[in-house]
């Protein structure tokens, strides 16, 4: 025994990437869309954001203090939980509700099921649609110095036109973080290329709305047009949710086939809750049911093994 | 046309630079040699020898115990000091015989070989047998078992294992490239006894050198081809190197034979070669020695039985003080707390590294990102296999394929949040295929 060294089981190396790099390349994905909202919402929108990110962080900062437990916030899971909550509210909103929202996401969500990896839910979705049925009327009015007419979803669904060049830039009303097009895609290619998430999840997502809502608005009357379908596509908190939340890890089916089933799923929801539910919008809910179902799609799409069949899948 | 290859996998950092253009060299043991008697899968072998009694190199010093186990040999001359447990690189202490070296290296006179068309096939599988060889890939499995399938024409494809996958281990690349001819005379014996089989040279793609010379000296064999294989680990696995060369798939309850192939790595083939064309039982193999604590990382031709201190000293010593060392690769090997064990039959590697990952690494909670499924090549899902591991839930555990892990490493190597993966899976399959032997 002349000199004891570190043992331990195999493998002894680790690859470089961490829980945190992920999450601070979640962060930086986000950039695009956040600084969009500050410049076309004004600074109130870098308040809200603030705000937000604040709670999150410090909710879950409090509670492992309070709880005794080890400190995660260094994980900057919390961070993007803020972050993307805060994208998803109007700008108008009082200082309080990005409060609400931040305790109700980190802590019930998450911390209270286990923290990171055990919330059953996405935190910031679980976070807006409290919100969204505890004060309707706050979290609805977009109406702000920007802007003061409905958002895109809102118009099209009364039945008027909308500008799709608009949409896809950004100018328009909605929620702080969802309305450029351009920055969402522009993240969504950071992550992509960081090999943080790949289309499966976004694009069945993407691709089986377009298909439903084409689908039911031609079954409620609706004539059914490219403008139509591209404007659905770009309007509301679709692709926000499609490349940030639906691709959430911990929310999403961990198997290949898994992951299409739930985009398709997801997909199927939104245009169900876009043309015959009572609001425009339907993302959000679209996903946060569509993860509740998440342990079932898993086990129901298992991948066979290498040497029964799943070798070459 | 697509790269002979499999599902899953990773590409770390190789590391192979460091001694790969280092010679093999031989190394003279100075001290006492230790042989455990259990260097392979079986039961373990018996003395022949006792205490006091003078051995030569090359003489037999344990007998294989049954058909499932390999004899010893010593390869120094000296005196059996003691026939007692000693430490072996598990951490274990295993029977082992140690032998005083007297530093003579006085050798037995081999018997007069036979050319292998002249032998049966029986005959062949015997020298196979006495000569001691189990695969030295890292298994232990003993040779002669592999080569006595139950119908041996039904084989079709002989593969040699020249894969070396295994970050750092440079040990095959020497051998392809300083003693070819021994690699394909050892293929050759092997064909011998499978009349029916292609002999494949499987060979990693990030050494051009060895495919292109392995594909001159075989330019006139017709039963013998060079198949450059994807560069990524496990595709030196045996599971996996089967499927890239023949696109068939076992799983864990099958073996090789049953989709007609034999594997064998390249120092065991090469081990072949001499028992069966020049009579001489295993009695070395090469060791890399390597890593960044090492002064001077080398290929080194070590008897069995060598104590590693006597290599580290060979290497130069350290330059800086490794953190952790290991026997044979990084992703595979064992970590061992004390270098004073003595090299065996399966020691590839010894690999000194100033940084352990894996005490920097502190685990953190699984995120569910599912990229330990993505490299898994045995195509399970190891996250949900390591929380039925920790539940003891071995039921799910086996449901969902655990059986299945060859333990590669993969999904610890690229897990973000540093789960010990492998580890718990690895543990479970352990119990739960010692529960199964005892209900047969």
């Amino acid at each position: 025994m002349s000199d004891l060294r570190k043992v331990s089981s195999n493998p002894h190396i680790r690859a470089k990437d961490t829980t945190a790099k992920i999450m601070l390349t979640v962060v930086v994905a986000l950039l695009p869309a956040t600084l969009f909202g500050i410049y076309n919402f004004g600074l109130r929108a870098l308040l809200i954001i603030a705000i937000s990110v604040a709670t999150t962080v410090l909710t879950e900062y409090l509670f492992e203090k309070i709880c005794k437990k080890k400190n995660t916030t260094g994980d900057f899971s919390a961070v993007v939980t803020g972050l993307l909550l805060a994208l998803n509210l109007p700008v108008s909103v009082p200082w309080w509700i990005p409060v609400i929202g931040g305790v109700f996401a980190i802590l019930v969500v998450k911390m209270l099921f286990g923290g990171l990896g055990q919330n059953f839910m996405n935190p910031a979705l679980a976070g807006r649609c409290f919100l969204l049925l505890s004060f309707p009327s706050i979290m609805t009015n977009f109406e702000c110095d920007a802007y003061t007419g409905a958002t895109p979803l809102a118009a099209i669904r009364a039945g008027e036109g909308v500008m799709v060049r608009d949409m896809i830039i950004g100018r328009t009303a909605g929620t702080i973080g969802e309305t450029s097009m351009i920055a969402i895609v522009i993240g969504a290619c950071i992550l992509i290329l960081a090999g943080v998430i790949d289309l499966k999840v976004p694009g069945s997502y993407l691709a089986s709305f377009a298909v439903f809502v084409a689908l039911f608005a031609t079954l409620s009357g609706r004539t059914v047009s490219a403008p139509y379908i591209s404007a659905q596509l770009a309007g509301g908190g679709l692709m926000l949710g499609a490349f940030f939340m639906a691709t959430d890890y911990v929310t999403r089916p961990v198997t290949k086939k898994g992951q299409y089933v739930f985009g398709i799923f997801l997909g199927f929801l939104t245009a169900v809750f876009r043309i015959f539910g009572a609001s425009a919008e339907g993302v959000s809910y679209a996903i946060i049911i569509g993860n509740l179902l998440v342990p079932l799609i898993e086990k129901a799409t298992m991948p066979k093994c290498f040497g029964r069949g799943g070798e070459r899948s | 046309m697509a790269k002979l290859t499999f599902l899953g996998g990773i590409h770390p950092y190789d590391g192979k630079d460091l001694s790969k253009d280092k010679p093999m060299k031989e190394v003279l043991p100075k001290g006492d040699l230790v042989y455990p008697l259990s260097q392979h899968i079986g039961a373990p072998a018996v003395p022949v020898v006792k205490k006091g009694d003078r051995v030569l190199a090359g003489q037999k010093i344990a007998e294989a115990q049954g058909f499932v186990s390999a004899p010893v040999y010593a390869t120094v001359s000296g005196t059996v000091k003691a026939i007692e447990p000693r430490r072996v690189v598990t951490g274990d202490n295993a029977m082992s015989i140690v032998v005083e070296n007297d530093g003579l290296y006085e050798e037995v006179e081999y018997p007069p070989v036979v050319p292998v068309e002249k032998m049966s096939r029986e005959e062949i599988v015997a020298k196979i047998k006495e000569a001691g060889i189990v695969g030295m890939g890292g298994a232990g499995f003993p040779t002669h078992v592999k080569m006595s399938p139950k119908e041996p024409d039904k084989i079709t494809t002989v593969i040699a294992n020249c894969a070396e996958c295994e970050p750092y281990l440079t040990s095959d690349y020497r051998r392809m490239i300083e003693e070819p001819e021994k690699l394909i005379g050892g293929l050759k014996v092997i064909l011998h006894l499978f009349p029916n089989a292609k002999g494949v040279l499987a060979v990693e793609d990030n050494k051009p050198d060895c495919i292109a010379l392995l594909r001159k000296l075989t330019k006139e064999e017709e039963r013998i081809s060079v198949a450059a294989v994807k560069t990524k680990y496990p595709q030196g696995s045996e599971r996996q190197l089967i499927y890239a060369v023949t696109g068939r798939a076992i799983n864990y309850e099958m073996l090789p034979a049953d989709v007609g192939c034999i594997v064998d790595n390249v120092d065991t083939v090469v081990a072949i070669c001499r028992a069966v064309n020049e009579g001489k039982p295993l009695m070395n193999r090469i060791v890399t020695v390597t890593g960044d604590a090492v002064a001077n990382p080398q290929n080194f031709i070590v008897r069995i039985g060598t104590n590693y201190h006597e290599l580290i000293e060979e290497a130069g010593g350290f330059c800086k003080e490794p953190e952790k060392i290991i026997s044979g690769g990084p992703m595979m090997g064992f970590g061992i707390f004390d270098l004073d064990v003595p090299t065996t039959k399966t020691a590839s590697a010894l690999l000194c590294l100033t940084h352990d990952d894996v005490s920097a690494a502190e685990p953190s909670a699984c995120i569910n990102c599912g990229r330990c499924a993505e490299v898994c090549p045995g195509r399970v899902v190891p996250k949900l296999l390591a929380e039925y591991a920790e539940r003891y839930d071995f039921e799910n555990f086996e449901k969902y394929n655990g059986l299945e892990c060859c333990e590669c490493g993969c999904c610890s190597y690229i897990c973000p949040a540093k789960r010990p993966l492998t580890q718990a899976i690895k543990s479970a399959r352990k119990l739960v295929l010692a529960e199964k032997k005892k209900k047969k």
